[in-house]
């Protein structure tokens, strides 16, 4: 049992059905020309109201109006199949495209880490449903096998050789993945299972069939070894979801939102990497897109806090034409680092690590609204402070006292008879970097009892200029 | 029948009103100041409470009413939280009453966002302490964050401006006003005394009045 087959029955279906709110609405997808307009396929619901794949539309609007149509797209069965390709990337080392709407993993070396089979195929069917695609799992001895086996089976592990023979030999032989003709042909002498067919003598099948024939069924028994590429995920994640109306309010983004933020969590996990930074991309039908950065201080890869983040950044942003669609970018993807945890928390009441709330106060209120502070060497008070990261906290000066707030801007004093505890305090510097400073800084305090730090100009005998509270 | 609650527990948790008033059990947040400390009803700053400050102008002592608590936080890794502080702290003084740079974060935000972040910091419970200067709050306001800071167990302090609130103290000048919301059901309690405590620290002195 070395390869595991997830076989993807509904890709494009599934693909447009996550995007959508409410999956249990009628739903078909359109294929063909302008002139013959073909349904492709219908979801449950749009089955139920008589709607079949291979219909033509106009039969399908004779029957009733009330499905939503969408257009089918190869391209995005493509897309969709790399990402689950990007997903699977975390589970197995050696993911492969090579079959359509497949894929197929080498799970053996992924056990020791995942567990036994049975648990970790009830987490890949978890993770697949989560994210909104039905599938089917086989896990067989070789690859080719796998795909074939998850034609008629779900759910089926063999470990052997033995088994797997006995098990594809009770397979018809229209579908092993035999060309049509060469079924057929087999059909028409009689051989309806694979059993039958392998228990012809090798040199008259050659003989009477393509070398690809044995090829085929010499790959699918395990006898020749089949070369598969190997699939390498993307450095960058680009995800997409059209919305199918106009949407004016931010409530209805929310939900493609929530399905793009936890791709891009699944495309990390993946990956194993963090994102610290992404875009927003809100596509408008006559402009040009806008854009909202998600800026994070460290690499997350958390689906909720993604969302959350990601949703404090877009509620800031008001919608001014209707939007088509969402695209999320991410181009920077660093390494993952999982949070250092003490095992005894010096705080047992904490819900929120302060990492985290920092980011949700910096989603709302901007990059640059958290600060911390620290002290320069310098004299000048405005050049005394500087707003800083979690970083060292800075000399400290020797000297007179200094008040505990310092204002942003000196103002007058309006005092008409004020008090000089101390000073004056010369503070005479910066002729170097063109802030000259030349002052007489007095400790005052006001009529009502207040503290305040003043100054006077060098040489001036104006009012006294407010810096400080000593509060 | 729900679940055994320990009586002892409802009662600290001041859910329960008690006719008969027993004394409260002691804080383990001092305030620094001794002379204050004997007059706090707990002995020093209610634990997961809001305190409110009212304070009759700037510059009257109202940061170094705080430091020594600030101080003794940050010496010990806990985070203390600046939301919208009225004007920038001057290091060197912070550092000179003790308190270490590293555990300050100073968020700038202006109005309700203020408000919010308060709350976003106080309920998270990974700070220590959360001063916030709100403006113009209502009561429903401060109520908010008095459940925030008992969700987050986290100290909480205000500073209003005493003509803000509404208080029948506006007459006393000269006098400090500490007031603590309390948990639901009963001791919200206000506390006035003479300016006096102030006089060790700094060796200034005022009278009452």
């Amino acid at each position: 049992m070395r390869w595991a087959c997830v076989l993807l029955p509904q890709l494009a279906l599934d693909g447009v059905l996550r995007r959508c709110s409410d999956p249990d609405a009628p739903l078909a997808l359109v294929t063909g020309t302008a002139q013959r307009r073909v349904l492709q396929t219908v979801n449950p619901a749009a089955r139920a109201l008589g709607l079949r794949a291979g219909q033509s539309l106009t039969a399908a609007h004779a029957l009733t109006h009330d499905f939503t149509l969408v257009e089918y797209a190869p391209d995005e069965i493509e897309r969709w199949q790399r990402f689950l390709a990007a997903w699977g990337y975390r589970f197995s080392s050696h993911v492969s495209l090579c079959y359509p709407r497949t894929l197929l993993l080498e799970i053996e070396s992924s056990l020791a880490l995942f567990g036994p089979w049975p648990r970790f195929e009830a987490r890949l069917r978890e993770e697949l449903t989560a994210l909104g695609f039905r599938h089917r799992i086989v896990a067989a001895p070789n690859p080719l096998a796998a795909r074939i086996l998850a034609n008629a089976h779900d759910g089926l592990a063999i470990a052997n050789d033995e088994a797997m023979r006995e098990t594809l030999g009770r397979m018809p032989v229209e579908r092993i993945g035999l060309a049509r003709e060469v079924a057929t042909a087999f059909a028409r002498m009689g051989l309806r299972t694979l059993s039958q067919v392998l228990a012809l003598p090798r040199d008259t099948l050659a003989r009477r069939f393509p070398a690809q024939v044995q090829l085929h069924l010499d790959t699918l028994l395990g006898e020749r070894a089949l070369a598969l590429d190997c699939y390498v995920p993307p450095d960058r994640f680009d995800g997409r979801i059209e919305l199918n109306f106009e949407v004016e309010s931010h409530q209805a983004l929310l939900f493609p939102l929530r399905r793009l933020t936890a791709d891009l969590a699944a495309f990390l996990a993946g990956r194993d990497s963090g994102v610290q930074r992404f875009a927003l991309h809100l596509q408008h039908a006559d402009a040009a897109d806008s854009v909202i950065q998600v800026g994070l201080l460290s690499a997350e890869r958390d689906p909720a806090m993604l969302f959350e983040l990601a949703r404090g950044r877009l509620e800031q942003v008001q919608v001014v034409t209707p939007v088509r669609g969402v695209r999320l970018l991410a181009r920077e993807l660093p390494a993952f680092v999982p949070e250092h945890r003490e095992l005894f928390d010096e705080r047992p009441q904490q819900s929120l690590p302060w990492e985290q709330l920092r980011e949700r106060l910096r989603a709302r209120l901007g990059d640059e609204a958290v600060q911390g502070l620290r002290a320069q060497a310098d004299h000048r008070p405005e050049h005394a402070w500087q707003a800083a990261g979690d970083g060292k906290p800075g000399p400290i000066l020797q000297g007179p006292s200094r008040p505990g707030w310092l204002l942003r801007q000196p103002m007058p004093l309006r005092e008409s008879a004020p008090r000089i505890l101390a000073g004056p305090e010369r503070i005479e510097s910066g002729w170097w970097d063109g802030g000259d400073v030349r002052r007489d800084y007095y400790l005052i305090e006001t009529r009502s009892g207040q503290r305040a730090w003043a100054y006077r100009p060098l040489g001036e005998s104006g009012p006294f200029m407010l810096q400080g509270w000593f509060a | 029948m729900g679940a055994v609650v320990a009586l002892d527990d409802l009662l600290q948790q001041r859910r329960i009103w008690k006719a008969q008033p027993t004394p409260l059990p002691p804080s383990a947040q001092p305030t620094g100041h001794a002379a204050l400390d004997a007059l706090l009803p707990t002995g020093g700053w209610p634990e997961s409470a809001l305190s409110e400050i009212l304070m009759p102008s700037e510059g009257v002592g109202e940061l170094q009413l705080l430091w020594p608590t600030l101080a003794r936080l940050t010496r010990n890794a806990e985070r203390v939280v600046l939301v919208a502080p009225p004007h920038v702290p001057y290091p060197q003084a912070w550092q000179v009453a003790g308190v270490d740079l590293r555990w300050l974060a100073i968020i700038q935000a202006c109005g309700r966002d203020a408000l919010w972040a308060t709350e976003q910091c106080l309920r998270s419970g990974s700070c220590g302490a959360v001063l916030c200067w709100p403006q113009r709050a209502d009561d429903r306001a401060l109520r908010r964050l008095q459940v925030a800071a008992e969700t987050g167990q986290t100290l909480a302090f205000a500073y209003r401006s005493l003509q803000e609130a509404i208080n029948p103290f506006q007459s006393v000048p000269g006098m400090d006003v500490i007031r603590c919301r309390a948990g639901p059901g009963a001791s919200r309690w206000s506390q006035v005394f003479p300016g006096q405590w102030r006089g060790e620290g700094n060796g200034r002195c005022r009278g009452a009045g």
